[in-house]
């Protein structure tokens, strides 16, 4: 009786899953094709030149990448030193001491903060957090601003990720736990944080992932100046804030140039994506 | 962001017709379980060269009227005309336009050659350019501006430049508070970039900024947040900004008053004008729309584009 709904199941399930294989790969190749002129005629000055001018032409314009990488590294990096301990907390908060209500809610609550959308925070960050960093040491939008928007931009997506892990753990081993008379630090920290370490990092490779992509937020209180930063409190332009800024207006090689930054840019979440499929993709078994 | 949109679709006509996707794909030999893979890939390359190849496929199948008008050059002037087409297209069924980017050299090449019907080129004119008939259609003007709590009033043109050179770095060389000056420019191709630099004769390398922005508005936030910024906008954006009550101030330059009316009488230095070319004997087509560019019913456009619209038809060019 189920077999013809299970055909159909299955074929609707292999199309979508084929369809967006082929979107990605579609992706990847519209990107490849776009960039190679810059690529070939550019070449390895994409790593040599110092400075980004590529509007100048392929002769007397400069085609350094590197600094824009780095920014966006650092960007990603801060971004998880400052988001990772938070999301735990909010975790741990909301699965252990908070009253089920409270919990609850809360859970709503960091929701509605993941559907934010870029732009607001990313204009609260242009007209509050940027004067008040300028503060401490002008000109107030730096790379230190892009890392507390972003944080602030990826801890309900870790937070949510890390809370659904120790949920699954919680069910598994709480009850264990409590039997054996463990505390709940005890229990937290030696049975619940082990066993949820792929959801962890599931998490956290989402949140590095939304913070090497993230384009509009960071494009606005970034700075965007094309250096490599000394402090915290340099202005730094990201890959993506670069491809936004100068895509409108780019033509010929400049806009191939952009491309080649797309390009470095699925690259690095690709790296992300493996890099969460060898880390978070098994779970581990409490017996071993 | 709507200004960014408008222009990526300005640009997206002329570069998905230059890449024939398709083909390398169908010359690989295809294993069997990837060979659907390259027919949903083929089917996708060409629905998008179907549809920017849109206007001469329909004008092909109706063949009876083949109105198509192309216009080429610069990206600065490329959204006003593209706004100005869609409106002439509405009041005029029979007419396609389509315009493409490329450059002010690109239009001026293209015009010439008789590619396009119009070229776009956002300067003046120089010398033994007088094949073409040079059109003005509006001014471009730019503003330096600071936050409205500086005590700085005036700069003069040599103190701009050695600001934007990293030359002087705190606003009390320039009258101002012992505070350090924030420099805000615009990112590379922007056209109020090109602008700013010509006039003060600096290249984009030489500048030392703090932040670099995209669109006039990040740059106006940006000077509201930070009463140590100095940048510089679009002299309409400056103006309706501050008439809004943005605490921003428009720095007068040397002797010269900032504002549209100063640019509109030609009496504000920073400013150029955008022209369109048509070679002299152009097809009624190019000249009812070139009419119709001209026309006080565009000023609107022309102003929400933040150029200052011209009064009325005032070629400064050996006209055709």
């Amino acid at each position: 009786m189920a077999r013809p709904a299970d055909r159909v199941l299955s074929l609707a399930s292999r199309v979508a899953a084929a369809a967006s294989a082929v979107v990605v790969m579609l992706i990847a190749l519209f990107v490849g094709w776009e960039a190679w002129p810059a690529l070939r005629d550019v070449g390895s000055r994409f790593v040599t030149d110092s400075s980004w001018h590529p509007a100048a032409g392929t002769e007397a314009g400069t085609f350094g990448l590197l600094p824009m990488a780095a920014a966006t590294g650092a960007a990603a990096a801060g971004v998880l030193v400052l988001a990772t301990p938070a999301a735990l907390l909010s975790a741990i908060f909301c699965r252990f001491y908070a009253p089920r209500p409270l919990a609850m809610i809360y859970r709503r609550l960091v929701e509605l903060l993941a559907g934010v959308p870029s732009v607001v925070y990313g204009f609260w960050g242009l007209v509050v957090l940027v004067p008040l960093v300028r503060r401490l040491e002008p000109p107030g939008a730096s790379l230190l601003t892009g890392i507390l928007v972003l944080a602030l931009m990826i801890l309900p997506t870790v937070a949510l990720t890390v809370d659904a892990a120790f949920g699954r753990a919680a069910e598994e081993h709480l009850a264990g736990g409590a039997a054996l008379g463990l505390s709940r630090p005890t229990l937290i920290f030696e049975i619940v944080l082990p066993a949820s370490r792929s959801g962890l990092a599931t998490g956290l490779m989402l949140g590095a992932g939304r913070a090497l992509g993230e384009t509009m937020a960071v494009l606005m209180v970034c700075g965007n100046v094309v250096q490599i930063p000394d402090s915290l409190f340099d202005p730094v332009r990201t890959l993506t804030a670069n491809i936004a800024l100068e895509m409108a207006y780019a033509t010929d090689h400049h806009r191939a140039a952009l491309f080649v930054s797309g390009l470095v840019l699925l690259a690095a979440v690709s790296v992300l994506v493996l890099a969460a499929g060898r880390w978070g993709g098994v779970e581990p078994e409490m017996a071993s | 962001m709507q200004n960014w949109r408008r222009r990526a679709r300005v640009d997206s006509g002329k570069n998905t017709v230059q890449t024939p996707l398709h083909r390398p794909v169908n010359r690989i030999s295809i294993p069997s379980s990837a060979r659907w893979i390259a027919c949903v890939f083929g089917l996708c390359v060409f629905a998008g060269c179907g549809s920017s190849n849109e206007p001469s496929s329909r004008e092909g199948r109706e063949g009876t009227d083949p109105a198509r008008l192309v216009v080429t050059g610069s990206s600065t002037i490329a959204p006003l005309i593209s706004d100005v087409a869609r409106r002439y297209e509405q009041e005029h069924p029979g007419v396609r336009i389509d315009v493409q980017t490329g450059g002010s050299s690109r239009g001026l090449t293209d015009a010439r050659r008789g590619l396009a019907d119009v070229g776009m080129v956002s300067r003046s004119p120089r010398e033994g350019e007088d094949d073409v008939a040079w059109i003005p259609i509006a001014l471009d003007g730019l503003a330096i501006i600071v936050h409205a709590d500086s005590p700085v009033n005036v700069l003069s043109e040599e103190q701009v430049v050695a600001i934007y050179r990293g030359e002087i770095e705190t606003w009390r060389d320039v009258g101002g508070e012992d505070a350090p000056i924030t420099v805000v420019t615009k990112a590379d191709g922007r056209s109020t970039l090109e602008v700013f630099l010509d006039h003060f004769g600096l290249t984009a390398q030489e500048i030392r900024a703090d932040v670099v922005i995209g669109d006039n508005q990040q740059a106006i936030k940006t000077v509201v947040g930070n009463p140590d910024a100095i940048a510089y906008v679009s002299i309409g954006t400056a103006e309706y900004e501050a008439m809004q009550g943005a605490p921003l101030r428009l720095l007068r330059l040397g002797d010269f008053e900032p504002s549209t009316d100063a640019v509109r009488a030609g009496s504000y230095p920073v400013a150029r004008t955008l022209h369109v070319v048509a070679k002299g004997e152009s097809a009624p087509v190019v000249s009812e729309f070139l009419d119709f560019l001209l026309s006080p019913a565009v000023h609107d456009l022309v102003e929400s584009h933040f150029f200052v619209p011209l009064d009325g038809p005032t070629p400064d060019g050996p006209a055709g």
